[in-house]
């Protein structure tokens, strides 16, 4: 079984990006399996959200290749390569505010060519999942921050995504959210088989969370592995934890 | 009773050619933020594909139904013409070829068909009057009415109960996001062009059907009464559309029944000052619609 989910990994093989001349992520190599949750985590401006861009087709690559399971993705359209199984969420929630509840999460089944009754019950399911199902018909808008969080990875899911990228998903939340926010992503490459990319500040959540590790300052990597080990690694401690996080 | 059931019809008629006109507008506007100017082009279309079946002894359904295809023709050739090829570049470039799309249509129509007004054939239906309540009122008023209650409850349906339509209210909302998400973006756009003509080819039925003949220049007053009608209702939500529509009629037919003969001339200067006021109290339009209105 680990060789044929090795082969369906989320490989990005070298991936630099440039913008005017300015390189923001350099020869960065990053390997993500089915059923793992890698932390990605770095200093602001070392270019992890960049490279969630990159690897979702959003900015275009100066150099390197990313793949599934061997197949290129890179060059595709951000559309192609959602459709290839990359769902990604962003720092600030985008959801589709005047719709309801259930429209959001179906209308991404809906983008994989399913019928409307077959998103429909999809969406039913995950919101019961995530204990939305009595705010099914209201206005996504009108949730509260938490609520939208949930419902914009519950659209995430509707998609059936092989690899799930998460820019700081628990960003503005209180702890409670951010505990039942845990709790759902926790779960997700056992119940779901998904491969997690998380990038968030909050080391506690990443600790807990995540299986690995990657380290970016600068665009650069400067040091991946388990959880445990990177965070005794002392250029982690220097240019990202801190004193801080070396005590905890 | 009378002059109330005159009233009301003439609101209604006049209000639903108005919030169809608005709807074909303001759905390529919720998905692109862009105002297509040739809008009005779809309706001449629509026009003198009538006039030019005149002669064909063609039922008058055929010939309405193939203008209704002609001005979705149109509208398609529109994205591909003025919209798809400088939509990524500025909004500028595409605010001058919608423009230059427009004049070209209404010059080819100058042209190859004539500067004077041509006139297109009508049913019989459309020049009887019925009395309803003591009130004397056309028919095409009440097939008007007819015509947009069944189409704006299809496009309602359309847009919430259909593939096609989550899809692109989503696409409005935010476009990046629901191409993110596998959102068929060109398809998408496409089909919101179509449905812009297949409305511009309706309303220009039951709008030419009030005149009787269709000049190059026809396309003038429905582009500017749609514009007007998005502005007030929100640029950004179909249902402010139709809302806006309805107002401007009921402020249009208003200022036609109170206004005297010698102001009556200038009922458009009332009408825009009714609108700048509208505006001053809510700049938005009526109904702001989805916050997220960023360009594509």
């Amino acid at each position: 079984m680990g060789q044929s989910m090795s082969e369906k990994s989320l490989n990005a093989a070298g991936v630099s990006v440039e913008f005017s001349g300015l390189r923001a992520l350099d020869n960065v190599s990053l390997t993500l399996s089915p059923a793992e949750i890698v932390g990605l985590i770095g200093p602001n401006g070392s270019g992890k959200t960049t490279l969630i861009n990159a690897i979702t087709g959003q900015v275009p690559l100066a150099g390197g290749r990313v793949t599934i399971g061997g197949d290129q993705i890179s060059g595709l359209s951000p559309r192609r390569i959602a459709l290839k199984g990359i769902n990604r969420s962003f720092q600030i929630v985008r959801l589709f505010n005047n719709m309801t509840v259930v429209e959001n999460v179906e209308s991404s089944a809906l983008a994989h060519g399913v019928s409307l009754r077959q998103a429909r019950e999809k969406a039913n399911t995950l919101l019961a999942e995530f204990s939305l199902s009595e705010k099914a018909e209201d206005l996504a808008g009108n949730l509260s921050y938490g609520d939208k969080r949930r419902v914009e990875i519950a659209r995430a899911l509707a998609a059936d995504p092989a690899f799930l990228l998460l820019d700081e998903p628990a960003a503005g939340m209180n702890e409670a959210e951010s505990e039942t926010l845990l709790h759902i992503l926790s779960e997700l490459p056992r119940t779901r088989g998904l491969g997690l990319l998380i990038i968030d500040h909050d080391m506690g959540l990443i600790m807990r969370l995540c299986n690995r590790l990657h380290v970016l300052a600068s665009g650069r990597t400067i040091a991946e592995g388990k959880a445990d080990e990177v965070r005794k690694n002392p250029a982690v401690i220097e240019a990202y934890l801190g004193s801080e996080a070396a005590n905890a | 009773m009378t002059f109330t059931v005159q009233f009301l019809i003439d609101v209604l008629s006049l209000g639903g050619a108005y919030a169809l006109m608005a709807l074909g507008l303001v759905i390529v506007y919720g998905i692109l933020k862009l105002v297509n100017f040739a809008y009005g082009e779809l309706i001449m279309v629509a026009g003198y594909a009538m006039f030019l079946m005149g002669g064909s002894g063609l039922p008058w359904l055929v010939m309405a139904g193939v203008a209704v295809i002609m001005a979705v023709i149109a509208g398609i050739a529109t994205d591909y013409v003025a919209f798809r090829p400088v939509r990524a570049k500025s909004v500028t470039a595409v605010l001058i070829t919608s423009f230059a799309f427009s004049t070209l249509l209404q010059n080819a129509a100058l042209l190859f068909i004539s500067p004077r007004p041509r006139p297109v054939p009508l049913p019989d239906i459309f020049s009887q009057t019925v009395t309803i309540f003591g009130a004397i009122t056309p028919v095409r008023n009440l097939i008007t009415i007819v015509a947009a209650i069944v189409l704006l409850a299809l496009f309602a349906w359309l847009m919430r109960r259909t593939v096609l339509g989550i899809a692109m209210r989503a696409a409005a909302t935010n476009f990046t996001m629901a191409r993110m998400l596998g959102v068929p973006a060109n398809l998408i756009i496409t089909s919101a062009f179509a449905i812009s003509g297949f409305l511009a080819g309706v309303v220009g039925l039951l709008w030419i059907g009030r005149i009787g003949t269709v000049v190059p220049g026809i396309g003038l007053e429905p582009l500017l009464v749609a514009f007007i009608a998005t502005v007030i209702g929100g640029m950004r939500s179909m249902t402010g559309a139709v809302i806006g529509g309805f107002l401007l009629a009921l402020i249009d037919t208003t200022l036609n029944y109170t206004l005297s003969q010698e102001l009556l001339k200038f009922r458009d200067a009332f009408t825009f000052s009714l609108v700048i006021l509208i505006l001053l109290w809510r700049p938005d339009g009526l109904i702001k619609g989805p916050a997220s209105g960023q360009r594509t």
